[in-house]
């Protein structure tokens, strides 16, 4: 067996079990957090009383306007000397929450926005009340809209995560940079995480599509027409 | 019973309803016709409230709103919603539901009932327009003749005291446009009351006992559809319906 491939296989277990404890709770707690956050954000935004919808631009205003490196760094580094003191995985946990609710609320306010005001006036005309209308007809045909942006949020979430890493939580990329220390192969052994990368993001990507076309499915459309 | 009062609507200042009064009787289909800009649709939706007006009086069965240019309270828009159906020009069917979707929609979600009840209902109103075969296909699968017939069955869904049609023919080709006629005119037949705002005088003549016109906000002159379009009384309603080509009366 060729060398590189024995320090693969050597390397993989402890990649894939860093990846399977911290990378991917990681990824799915921030990415449901934050799509939460993203959620209310969108609503405070569009339906808001105006102090509401100032806190909410601000917040999507300093988000998106930093860097996410600097952003977990104020949290883990930053914070205790106010006195706040987060273990690491908690800390890039809310600064992933953050960072997916600034992103996902501006995709989430996009879409709501686009549905005609045709739909509202007919949910109100059978006398629906503004929360059914939102829940019962308008969020389901944005949520159809909002798949393929939110499935980019999430892939960029998934290799995001292994910024993690600079706040010492021991997730994938950590790992491996822990093995090259000792190995001293980094091109063998980061090819290696890339890979692992590549898999999560591809499977999402195929999830991606199954959902897309379910969702197509059960309004009489074709996914191309959709 | 219907009844408008005084009714006073504007938009950004723009005064578009001047104290425009209106009856319709319990069983009665009134047709209301203008040009275009004229406020007919925005009388109409005065009518569910999905616009609210500055003054006047609406009045629908038992509930009662009077219009003070403050907020009215959910409770008021509830009552008064919960005695109207409203069609619109371009049907508005809800696009993630089926036929069968759309028209148990109000039964289950507003009404609370049990889904079977729902079911059974919204089947018989899909057969009663003439959908029973296509109780399960989306709305993108319809003809626009068909998607308007599911938008009456949903309209009537929960047996409201008024149906509200806002030209719900124009955005049909003559033919379709034809199918959507009947289903009214049967509809008028059996008793229904309607307000029909409709610049498509084979539907007005053909359905309506009682027609008003409206122009630039005014009501220039209502009566029997018969006499209005046979013989108006005013000249700016003789301009107007030698604008929209020959009427069929209906006797
Ligand atoms: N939401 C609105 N905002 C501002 N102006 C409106 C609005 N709705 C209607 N209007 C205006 O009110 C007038 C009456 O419109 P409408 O009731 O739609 O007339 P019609 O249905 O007879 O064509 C028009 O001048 C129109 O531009
Ligand atoms: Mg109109």
């Amino acid at each position: 067996m060729p060398h590189w491939l024995q320090l693969m296989l050597d390397s993989l277990a402890p990649l894939l079990w860093a990846g399977l404890v911290f990378t991917v709770p990681l990824t799915l707690l921030s990415f449901a957090f934050g799509l939460s956050l993203g959620f209310l954000t969108a609503l405070a935004r569009l339906y808001g009383p105006r102090p509401l919808v100032a806190v909410a631009r601000f917040y999507v205003w300093i988000i998106r306007g930093t860097p996410l490196l600097v952003q977990l760094f104020v949290i883990f580094y930053g914070l205790p000397s106010v006195g706040i003191l987060l273990d690491a995985f908690p800390a890039a946990l809310i600064g992933f929450t953050l960072n997916v609710g600034a992103y996902s609320s501006e995709i989430v306010r996009a879409v709501i926005a686009s549905i005609p005001k045709g739909q509202w006036e007919a949910s109100y005309s059978i006398g629906m009340s503004w929360w059914q209308a939102l829940r019962r007809t308008v969020l389901p045909q944005a949520a159809r809209t909002a798949v393929p942006p939110l499935s980019n949020t999430f892939i960029s979430l998934v290799k995001d995560t292994s910024l993690a890493a600079a706040v010492t939580v021991p997730e994938l990329f950590q790992a491996a940079q822990r093995i090259v220390a000792t190995t001293y192969e980094p091109l063998i052994i980061y090819i290696e995480a890339a890979l692992i990368y590549l898999a999560l993001s591809s499977v999402l990507s195929v999830l991606q599509d199954r959902l897309e076309r379910r969702l197509a499915r059960s309004s009489g459309l074709s996914p191309e027409g959709a | 019973m219907i009844r408008l009062a005084d009714i006073e609507k504007s938009f950004d200042g723009q005064k578009v309803l001047k104290r425009v009064s209106l009856a319709v009787r319990e069983g009665s289909v009134t047709a209301l016709i203008g040009p275009s800009g004229s406020g007919k649709s925005t009388l109409l939706r005065c009518v569910n409230l999905l616009e609210i007006p500055e003054a006047g009086e609406l009045v629908i069965g038992e509930a009662a709103v009077r219009f003070t240019g403050r907020a009215l309270d959910r409770e008021a828009v509830r009552r008064i919603r919960r005695q109207t159906g409203m069609m619109f020009q371009n049907f508005q069917l809800f696009p993630h539901r089926t036929a069968l979707g759309n028209v148990m929609e109000s039964l289950v979600v507003v009404l609370k009932w049990p889904e079977d009840k729902a079911r059974a209902r919204a089947l018989e109103l899909l057969e009663k327009v003439g959908l029973a075969h296509k109780v399960d296909a989306w709305p993108a699968q319809l003809s626009g003749g068909q998607q308007q017939r599911v938008a009456i069955a949903r309209a009537l869904a929960s047996s409201p005291s008024v149906l509200l049609c806002d030209e719900p023919t124009s955005a049909l080709d003559p033919e379709l446009s034809l199918e959507v006629v009947e289903v009214l005119a049967q509809l008028a037949r059996e008793g229904t009351t309607m307000l029909i705002a409709t610049h498509d005088l084979r539907l007005a003549a053909r359905v309506a006992q009682d027609a008003m016109l409206l122009d630039a906000g005014e009501v220039v002159e209502s009566g029997p559809a018969a006499q209005l379009f046979a013989c108006p009384r005013h000249e700016r309603t003789a301009r107007f319906i030698a604008t929209l080509g020959h009427p069929v009366i209906a006797v």
